[in-house]
């Protein structure tokens, strides 16, 4: 029943998407379009809820659509569920975010379309149960996604954004066609279930992991595929940016699931090597590249990748145990990599959201360029501030409990037998440290230059509160935030369903636990009770306010800034976006981007200023694409001759070519 | 009974590190001064210097946020919090089992962060240097420290600071490589965590050189009482730390009687002043390193932890 009232609702998104169409220049189309689709999300995520917290089983529905011979089949069991209510979350935040930012949007007829649309393809993905109707969801999702992208294809970065967006999109669409037609094998059993049941020869399973990795990964943001995704991410308006990297980037993990832990068959454990490897990198790239940005929305989508990483390495350590028959251990790292997919969903639309807030009041994305936005927008600067300490992984958030789980999880990686993982564990361990703490400074960075401090231009100094929508939106995605760090057991309890569907097992129940700690092995192992600690936080720090302000004074008086004895009105004295990069950049930047600094100093008596230029190099971009689209160019400068030829040639080429087809078929038989 | 027994050692344990903790900073400046042939101050003047701050009256710069008011209790609640679960006389702590090793570092985590911000609230250079290099520090420390809790936490199989505590005091426990080098590590990010030398130097003003003091030079009158308070509880938390780790001698069990833990108090405070002593040699001997030797020096400590980690994975079982 739920699968068939989930299509019903898709198909109400969809037709929302042709309404779109025909209102287009209404000025009631925008509250009118986001809210059907609030509601339409509203109601998939009570489906999803519903479906996976009953414990129902699995139910399935076949459209007379699609390939002839199996239908388009979609089906929903709790792993489906889990991420319908991820996809259909975000998307309600964002549609009621919309209501209210949309009105800002300065050609509503090249954003309504496609955003039902999109909605509609993310959930599409989620519950085909076919290889041709999943393949097909999956490039509508990235069309819908890549039509917003080009919303204001007017300035060129965008446009720029759209192309790479398209070929990356395409690539990995037909990197995920050959995986399928792998796993089809030569009778071609599209449908998921006839998947299930043949298992693949181990080299072609190989395959399949390396063409889902690449497939599935580009759109995650895996390094060093991620290029797109800072270019492409921000480049759409902001709650659906918010859209692309907290609910698209989970789609994909879901590909990554559905495909390598439940169609693919038992895994081997060198599987878990790479994704570990691929993990781990993708963690500590994406926030150093972060970290030396200044665009407010890019930072965001380069803190995406780290947290791709992160989910990315609970699952590599869910392979490892699981080829390794370490159930507990496999069950603990995907609750964990579950888990995190879900804070980071809840943490990454709510700072897309603020970064609109901003966008909206201030017309700038560049840090260097806002400052003291905390007294111009209070409630905006109070959710951006929860989502801060929550992305950052500081208790009592969210994102706090599942890196705590996935840290347990890599505890109990010394029974694995294997060396090559015995080494690499600890190590993706201290990289994922690593990227943690650097996430805290880069966070530090953004709210301390953006929101703090003194107003650097005229546009923040006069910046206004953004709208009544936006603020709800925000303020409930941040009490989401806390109330899933303090009260972790549930959610834990509710991802429980989708694990057991594809471990068939799942984490001893939490909620049970007495004071609502979390407990994933044994209380005397590890416990962490994020309600006690949050409120022991509450109660000390009220207490020392009361102790002071009763016992002590209470007085306070409002001077100028005293700055050591130096104080400069000019705002322009602060650290800059640039500034606080610095010692970061000094210490990782020198290898890993090649970043070089150079002052220019003026003559003495020159009355010019110094000047400080830093240069940074994208090593992948360098390293792997830039070569790549060279021997492209190469190769299309060399062919182009093919454009010009006679008639006969042409004839003789088609000729040739078709002997050489059938000579290659008579060989191969 | 037992439950009231418990109530009563956490709730004791909570005021002890309070109270302790400007002792602490006293014993340790009173020492250094001496060694450098100085009378320096009173050992009781930390004390003196917060009841006087926290009867002025705060001056606030005129751009400071609410956020400048409310990060000093924030930080100092949360360093309280943390400095509450780690063990110092006794290991019968209530509520030691709601928040693991890896909890009480990010929990100081959360106290650092908005220590940061609140260094870049006023919108000050000073305060941008500072928190620039504060954080710069922090993203080497914090990985060494998570690969020392690795160490320790493979070791007695658990992230409870109890039960390590129990296990450092088993027999299982013999001399260990790993352990040395955790040791060792645990040190080196104790110096950076509390803005001891040769990372930064809590006693100058000099401004190039400052992290921690640039961070919070706008506050005054109560909410800098409150921040110095912080900082030294941080300094307490990381001497019990150390002893409960790798010095567990006398440490009351849980559900001692109150002779035991008269006993494991009295530990605690030859631990404290030991450690003390031992803070304040060290820093008389040696000179504060430039601010780009600091990632090398954590560097390093990265390394150690993580050596000893790599070869607790690789020895398990052999």
């Amino acid at each position: 029943m739920p699968i068939v009232f989930s299509l019903d609702c898709i198909a109400l998104l969809l037709a929302l998407s042709v309404v779109a169409m025909s209102l287009e220049r209404r000025s009631a189309a925008t509250p009118v379009i986001y809210g059907a689709s609030l509601l339409t999300s509203v109601l998939l995520l009570s489906a999803g809820l519903l479906h996976l917290l009953d414990g129902s089983a699995p139910a399935g529905s076949t459209l007379p659509l699609g390939l002839p011979w199996i239908g388009a089949r979609f089906r929903v069991d709790p792993l489906s569920s889990f991420f319908l209510v991820i996809v259909n979350l975000g998307a309600a935040a964002a549609s009621f975010c919309g209501i209210g930012h949309g009105r800002h949007e300065q050609a509503p007829q090249r954003v309504l379309p496609f955003y039902p649309a999109f909605l509609a393809g993310m959930n599409l993905v989620v519950l085909a149960d076919d290889a041709f109707t999943f393949l097909l969801s999956w490039e509508f999702m990235s069309l819908a996604s890549w039509g917003l992208v080009m919303a204001h294809h007017h300035q060129p970065e965008n446009a720029r954004a759209g192309y790479v967006y398209l070929l990356m999109a395409s690539f990995g669409t037909f990197a995920l066609l050959l995986a399928f037609g792998l796993l089809a094998g030569p009778n071609g059993g599209y449908a998921f279930e006839t998947i299930r049941a043949s298992h693949p020869a181990p080299l072609f399973a190989a395959l399949v992991l390396l063409l889902v990795l690449v497939g599935a990964g580009s759109k995650a943001g895996l390094v060093p595929l991620h290029v797109w995704l800072p270019l492409a991410h921000p480049a759409a308006p902001s709650h659906v940016s918010a859209l692309m990297s907290g609910v698209m980037t989970k789609v994909a993990i879901y590909a990554v699931i559905r495909i390598i832990f439940d169609l693919l068959g038992p895994p081997v454990w060198w599987w878990g090597i790479v994704v570990l490897a691929l993990g781990g990198a993708s963690a500590v790239m994406g926030v150093l590249y972060a970290l030396f940005e200044n665009d407010l929305k890019r930072v965001l989508a380069y803190s995406t990748i780290e947290n791709i990483g992160f989910i990315f390495v609970g699952l590599g350590l869910a392979i490892a145990f699981r080829a390794d028959g370490f159930e507990v251990a496999a069950v603990l790292a995907l609750t964990a990599a579950l888990f995190h997919v879900f804070n980071h969903m809840l943490l990454k639309s709510l700072l897309f959201f603020g970064s609109g807030a901003v966008l909206g009041a201030t017309g700038e994305r560049n840090m260097e360029a806002l400052g003291g936005l905390i007294h111009r927008m209070p409630a905006t600067a109070l959710a951006v501030l929860a989502g801060c300490v929550g992305i950052s992984a500081l208790p009592p958030f969210n994102a706090f409990a599942s890196e705590w789980l996935t840290f347990q999880a890599i505890l109990l990686s010394p029974q694995l037998p294997q060396w090559g993982l015995k080494l690499l564990v600890p190590a993706v361990g201290a990289l994922l440290a690593l990227s943690v703490a650097l996430a805290a400074a880069c966070f530090v960075r953004i709210f301390g230059i953006a929101f703090l401090g003194r107003a650097r231009t005229e546009q923040a100094r006069t910046a206004r509160e953004t709208d009544r929508f936006s603020r709800v939106a925000m303020l409930g995605m941040a009490a989401l935030c806390l109330l899933a760090g303090i009260l972790p057991g549930f959610v834990i309890d509710a991802i429980g369903p989708a694990v057991q569907g594809v471990m068939g097992s799942h984490m001893p129940s939490q909620s049970r636990v007495a004071w609502l700690s979390i407990i994933p092995i044994a209380q005397s192992r590890s416990s962490y009770n994020g309600l006690l600690v949050f409120i022991f936080i509450a109660l000390s720090a009220t207490m020392a306010v009361l102790a002071i302000h009763t016992l002590a004074s209470r007085k306070t008086r409002r001077a100028p800034i005293w700055d050591c004895g130096y104080p400069d009105a000019n705002p322009a004295i602060q650290y800059t976006a640039g500034s606080f990069a610095q010692p970061i950049r000094r210490v990782f930047g020198t290898l890993l981007f090649r970043a070089h600094e150079e002052i220019t100093m003026p003559l003495p008596g020159d009355m010019a200023p110094a000047r400080l230029s830093v240069t940074l190099h994208d090593v992948v971009w360098d390293v792997l694409y830039a070569p790549l689209a060279g021997a492209v160019g190469f190769a299309a400068d060399r062919l182009n001759i093919l454009q010009f030829l006679t008639i006969r040639r042409y004839l003789s080429l088609v000729f040739f070519a078709l002997v050489t087809l059938l000579l290659v078929l008579a060989i191969w038989r | 009974m037992a439950l009231i027994r418990d109530l009563a050692v956490q709730g004791a344990q909570m005021c002890l590190v309070v109270l302790l903790a400007p002792l602490v900073t006293g014993l340790v400046r009173k020492m250094k001064a001496r060694l450098l042939r100085r009378q320096g101050p009173p050992i009781l003047q930390p004390y003196r210097d917060l009841l006087r701050l926290v009867h002025k009256d705060a001056v606030l710069a005129e751009d400071a946020s609410w956020l400048f008011r409310a990060a000093p209790y924030l930080i100092f609640a949360a360093t309280w919090v943390a400095a509450a679960l780690v063990p110092t006389f006794g290991a019968g702590l209530l509520f030691s089992w709601s928040a693991d090793l890896i909890a009480i570092v990010a929990l100081l985590g959360s106290a650092r962060f908005f220590l940061a911000l609140a260094g870049m609230d006023v919108g000050t250079s000073f305060g941008g240097i500072g928190s620039s290099r504060e954080v710069m520090i922090a993203s080497l420390a914090e990985p060494a420290m998570i690969m020392i809790i690795f160490s320790l936490a493979l070791l007695a199989r658990s992230t409870q600071l109890s039960t390590i505590a129990e296990y450092m005091l088993s027999p299982r426990v013999g001399l260990r490589v790993t352990l040395g080098l955790a040791f060792f590590s645990l040190m080196m990010v104790g110096l950076a965590e509390n803005a001891r030398i040769p990372v930064d130097n809590p006693a100058t003003h000099l401004e190039l050189t400052m992290v921690h003091e640039a961070m919070v030079l706008e506050y005054s009158g109560r909410h800098l009482a409150v921040i110095e308070l912080a900082g030294s509880l941080k300094l307490l938390l990381y001497i019990s730390l150390i002893a409960c780790l790798f010095t567990p001698w006398g440490l009351a069990p849980a559900g001692a009687d109150w002779r035991v833990d008269a006993t494991g108090t009295a530990a605690y405070l030859t631990k404290l002043i030991v450690a003390c002593a031992a803070l304040a040699v060290f820093e008389t001997t040696i000179a504060k390193m430039r601010v780009f030797r600091v990632p090398t020096f954590l560097g390093a400590a990265l390394m150690l932890g993580l050596l000893g980690t790599l070869l607790l994975f690789v020895s398990r079982g052999l």
